[in-house]
């Protein structure tokens, strides 16, 4: 940002350094609210339709457009012109404002994303803080949803999804630290700086962690419970239709992009990669071209993951939460504060050695106990249920 | 510094302005015809009711007062963590040693059968 | 007045009716839900506050604190124990008038003790040197103030064992009364 402020200055002789950075951020400002959301929502809903599609063996859409690639564009007609129901006893300020602020929550992320060598809206001391922060304003958005649609349903949809966010925002946090532990940092840009071996070769097991909580976070399956058709009937926004619905969907995106976005940014190096750099154009475009490549194959991963697996239900996926993630978590934090400090790291190499020892040791010690706890459980249950001896 | 923050005040401004315009459009293209029966709240194609409120369960309260908790500590550790590279290993055994107080405080509610959501 | 300088005063208008509007509202809402939104939106002001002086770090902890745990606890606790749509009562009883009156005593206090007071000023190296700032409040909180770091802990390990005991209290109340209106 600042080089292109720079520029702006000694190319327009009149402007002045101030009104230079304010037409740089309302431009990108614009491209990030108005621009981005679109071109995010159509592609990846239209390629989650067909990874999903060929997951399943079908093909997915085929008759808006070539290749159904207009299909996007189609749901969007759709939603804008379909009537908007609301219930007569809901409260109809904070029932409007509710996907308001969930939009706004989703694209408030994009602010501290280094799309580019150079792009970044604003590289906050606390990047990284900042978009745990924002997670927790989308759950403010949620409760408001629920509690003004007037609706049992909702209500009981509003507390499990509240409860499975809240739940699924430590391990991330957690997983944050592990990275803001190894680098020195919580900049944005000085995490990309500092992954000359990306993290995720060298912290797996908090790459696991955040890429799981992640997909918790956002709600996709299977950590969907709150949008189960057969379960509650779409939760918490069960009585929004039409555009404000759409605007939940378009949040749920956003935040999809966001998260692998960051994931990307914090365990595969962002937008590094051969000839990416700041110093000239062609540097920065290929910088945004493999963050672009990086954050769609963790998109992928994405939906694969949902294509494959079942749903969760709300008591285990609150247990894999509080009893397996977060102490996990807290084990790796402290094998990766000790793993650090130990006084046989002399060189670069060693570092990221131990900290890859110490990573799996903390993830061969976790299957062992849950190993060792399964075994224990199943053993009791059959001997309470079938007496028998295991 | 400030500056970076102004971009995000700009940011706030015009991601505002996007849900608002989508659904002012759709506001002016949609059809517009209640009627009592579309209104009516949602229960499966049955009639409400009673209030609508939810049965008090604690359990809902321990989950987020356990997050308050977990929220705070990671708040505490993140200067530690950015702080971590310049500081001696007695300043890595304080940090383990709040976190295994607080690790305490999740293997109570565990025992305690308050991480159960009934 | 360059446009930084106005736009930090505009900035600073808008946060003071953001926090004391909320405020108010908080304490002259009819509906419950409605007032724990206007506490968000107060809290929200205080976020703009850091941010305008300059503690990026605080401003975004008491965005994560604050509004994303806090405020859900309390909404919690306010839609657990409410039922919807209850026509609100007004907040006010037969002695507002005495109340007022002292609330405005301790305001002429407060606003003499603040004008009275010398208040020391930063240089203005120590005002542009952000970098190190969080780092400093790291290495701070586990050298000089190690002993608080570690009683904060201990404060939160009995916060928390407090409410499950007293969940558990609640649970065990409302089940023998469940059990007693069953039979």
């Amino acid at each position: 940002m600042e080089a292109l402020i720079q520029w702006l200055v000694m190319t327009f002789p009149p402007l002045s350094e101030g009104l230079a950075r304010f037409i740089v951020y309302v431009l990108y400002s614009a491209v990030l609210a108005f621009v981005a959301p679109v071109i995010i929502v159509v592609a990846y809903t239209y390629m989650e339709r067909k990874v999903l599609a060929r997951i399943q063996d079908r093909i997915g859409p085929n008759r808006a457009g070539p290749l159904g690639i207009f299909q996007g564009f189609a749901d969007a007609i759709k939603m804008l012109t379909k009537e908007d129901v609301t219930p007569a006893s809901a409260d109809r300020i904070v029932f409007n404002l509710a996907p308001i602020l969930a939009t706004i929550a989703a694209i408030l992320v994009f602010a501290v994303l280094p799309v580019a060598p150079g792009v970044i809206g604003a590289d906050l001391q606390a990047g990284i803080l900042y978009v745990v922060a924002i997670g927790a304003l989308s759950e403010v958005a949620a409760l408001m949803a629920g509690w003004s649609s007037n609706n049992k349903f909702a209500l009981l949809g509003t507390f499990r999804a509240v409860a499975q966010l809240i739940a699924y925002e430590i391990p991330i946090v957690l997983a944050i630290l592990a990275v803001v532990v190894a680098t020195g940092s919580m900049q944005m840009s000085a995490i990309v700086a500092a992954q000359d071996i990306p993290f995720a070769v060298v912290l797996p097991v908090a790459f696991l962690i955040f890429l799981i909580a992640s997909i918790a976070e956002i709600g996709r399956c299977p950590f969907d419970l709150l949008e189960a058709e057969s379960e509650i009937v779409a939760g918490f926004h069960v009585e929004y239709s039409g555009m404000k619905f759409a605007f939940f969907f378009i949040g749920e995106y956003m935040h999809l992009f966001a998260s692998a976005g960051v994931a990307t940014t914090l365990f595969l190096g962002g937008w590094r990669g051969p000839f990416a750099g700041p110093d000239s154009l062609l540097g920065v475009l290929l910088g945004f071209v493999y963050f672009v490549i990086k954050t769609t194959a963790i998109i992928w991963v994405m939906m694969w993951v949902r294509g494959t697996l079942f749903r969760i239900r709300i008591d285990h996926l609150l247990d894999f939460a509080w009893k397996f993630l977060v102490p996990l978590g807290l084990i790796l934090l402290v094998t990766v504060a000790i793993a650090l400090k130990l006084p046989v790291l002399s060189t670069f190499v060693l570092r990221w050695v131990a900290l890859l020892v110490a990573n799996v040791m903390t993830a061969l010690l976790m299957v062992i106990a849950v190993v060792a706890l399964a075994r224990r459980s199943r053993s009791a249950a059959l001997r309470e249920v079938a007496g028998i001896e295991y | 510094m400030l500056s970076e923050f102004a971009f995000v005040g700009v940011l706030v401004i015009f991601a505002t302005m996007l849900p608002v315009a989508g659904l002012a459009v759709a506001w002016l293209i949609r059809p517009k015809k209640p009627n009592p029966i579309k209104q009516s709240t949602y229960e499966c194609g049955i009639k409400t009711r009673g209030e609508t409120w939810v049965q008090f369960r604690a359990c809902y309260y321990v989950f987020a007062l356990l997050f308050v908790v977990f929220d705070v500590e990671a708040a505490f550790l993140l200067p530690w963590a950015v702080a971590y590279q310049q500081l001696a290993l007695y300043a890595v055994i304080e940090a383990i040693i709040f976190v295994a107080i607080l690790a305490l405080a999740l293997i109570y509610a565990w025992r305690k059968g308050a991480l159960r959501w009934i | 007045m360059t446009i930084e300088h106005a736009t930090q005063i505009f900035a600073f208008v808008i946060l003071t009716l953001m926090t004391l509007g909320g405020g108010l509202a908080v304490v002259t809402s009819r509906n419950l839900f409605h007032a724990a939104l206007f506490l968000i939106l107060s809290l929200a002001g205080v976020v703009g506050y850091y941010v305008l002086l300059d503690t990026g770090f605080l401003a975004v902890v008491q965005l994560l604190i604050y509004i994303g745990a806090i405020s859900i606890l309390i909404l919690f606790s306010i839609m657990l124990t409410r039922g919807l749509m209850i026509p609100g009562q007004v907040q006010r009883n037969e002695q507002w008038w005495i109340a007022a009156l002292v609330v405005f005593l301790i305001f002429v206090v407060l606003v003499v003790a603040l004008w009275q007071t010398t208040w020391p000023i930063a240089s203005e190296e120590a005002l542009h040197t952000p970098n190190v700032a969080i780092g400093q409040l790291g290495a701070a909180l586990v050298g000089p103030y190690a002993i608080p770091f570690e009683i904060i802990s201990v404060l939160l390990l009995a916060a928390l064992v407090g409410a499950i005991v007293l969940a558990r209290e609640l649970e065990n109340h409302s089940a023998r009364a469940d059990a007693e209106t069953g039979e």
